[in-house]
């Protein structure tokens, strides 16, 4: 009885042991873990990885075989430079969906960029290169969506809201100043009867 | 517990001022909820990355380009006029591709209709070994070496398959690897249909 007891007892002191080792290790994990967040250098490094994993990922599985690079054009005018830098902060990439022309790493916007500089160097306009994007990739290939009846709820509806917040909110303040407003003692709502009932009760 | 009797009866006899009102206003945060509950329900199930193609129903893009098989051969969409063809976006670097390919194979072997390739950015020495390694499903392909055509197609991510009528309009598109379910249930079907009418 005696040793079984023991043993047990020992049993469950080591897991017990055991479980505060666990502990003890997953915080220090957490610690050099925090530590190494809190380098700043480190930080910044792990941004631009996190940054990057649009244009790796897409590396990562190219590297049995490639995909051919983008052909280089030659290098345009600082005009046509700055032209093509904003066109391209306008559209979107379609491989990273939440990134621009101009930001994305990926190939595809590599393409379109080259795309976007060959009508450029063919004299269309920015509306004409938009156009001509918008009939091959759809309205998602615009950053801003156009103003037309398929947007005008995507356009409008803030301010919809916005509009429907302030008629609550009046219709709500106007209801409470109206019931604000014939507010006599509040004893005097209640019928004769009751009233003189409750003042009976109070007495005692 | 007498005090009690006397100070909860008013509440109840005498109903308040726009007590219905009132009552409504606390199933409003529930009313909310649940609308919010079907709009992200609706819109987190979406998949972003199916984009509607904006060519659907538009005629094919015209193109000519040279034959991964015969560099001294072009191949142009007009050669294909009469005919319900498969444009299928692939290229050896692509690894979804690997994963649709045996369902070209199957869909080639059974005749079901012919399969032009686009070789999409692809270096033709490591497509065509590519090809000799996974078996060649296509009629021929053709190589986009700088993707313009890819571009003209609206491709953003190669496996990508459209299915093009008699006509010359394209009927279909689909985003990604081709797998038995969409051969059996929507390609099949289509080309059936449209090769009848």
């Amino acid at each position: 009885m005696d040793a079984d007891q023991r043993r047990s007892f020992v049993s469950k002191s080591s897991t017990v042991a055991v479980f505060r080792a666990f502990l003890l290790r997953k915080a220090r994990q957490i610690l050099s873990l925090i530590s190494w967040f809190a380098s700043g250098k480190r930080l910044y490094r792990y941004l631009r990885l996190s940054a990057s994993i649009c244009g790796s990922t897409l590396f990562l599985s190219l590297s049995i075989n490639a995909q051919l690079p983008t052909p280089a054009l030659p290098p345009a005018s600082p005009e046509l430079e700055a032209r093509l830098k904003k066109l391209e902060t306008e559209l979107r990439c379609l491989v990273c969906q939440n990134q621009t022309l101009a930001d994305s790493p990926a190939g595809l916007a590599g393409d379109l960029r080259r795309e976007v500089r060959l009508l450029a160097d063919q004299g269309k306009s920015n509306d004409e290169i938009k156009a001509h994007l918008r009939a091959r990739y759809g309205d998602f290939v615009l950053y801003k969506p156009e103003v037309e009846p398929k947007t005008w709820l995507l356009w409008g509806g803030p301010f919809l809201l916005l509009a429907g917040g302030a008629g609550v909110f009046f219709f709500m303040n106007r209801r409470r100043t109206a019931a604000a407003a014939p507010a006599s003692p509040p004893a005097s709502a209640l019928p004769p009867d009751q009233e003189r009932a409750r003042k009976l009760l109070d007495d005692e | 517990m007498n005090d009690a009797a006397p100070n909860d009866a008013p509440a109840t006899t005498i109903p308040a001022p726009g007590a219905g009102a009132r009552v409504w206003r606390y199933f409003l945060p529930l009313a909310i909820f649940f609308g919010l509950v079907l709009f992200l329900w609706r819109g987190l199930s979406l998949n972003p990355r199916e984009i509607p193609s904006a060519l659907l129903n538009q005629p094919v893009p015209q193109f000519t380009l040279a034959q991964l098989h015969a560099k001294d051969k072009t191949f142009s969409a007009a050669d294909m006029k009469g005919k319900v063809w498969l444009l299928n976006v692939w290229g050896s670097w692509c690894v979804s591709c690997r994963y649709e390919h045996p369902h070209l194979n199957a869909m080639a072997k059974a005749g079901v209709v012919p399969i032009i390739g686009l070789n999409w950015k692809d270096q033709p020495e490591a497509a065509k070994a590519w090809l000799q390694r996974f078996g060649d499903p296509y009629q021929l392909s053709v190589m986009d070496l700088d993707g313009r055509v890819a571009i003209d197609f609206g491709v953003y991510g190669a496996p990508e398959t459209f299915v093009i009528d008699k006509t010359g309009t394209i009927r279909y598109k689909h985003t990604g690897p081709v797998d038995e379910k969409i051969v059996k249930d929507t390609l099949v079907p289509l080309i059936q249909s449209l090769n009848r009418g």
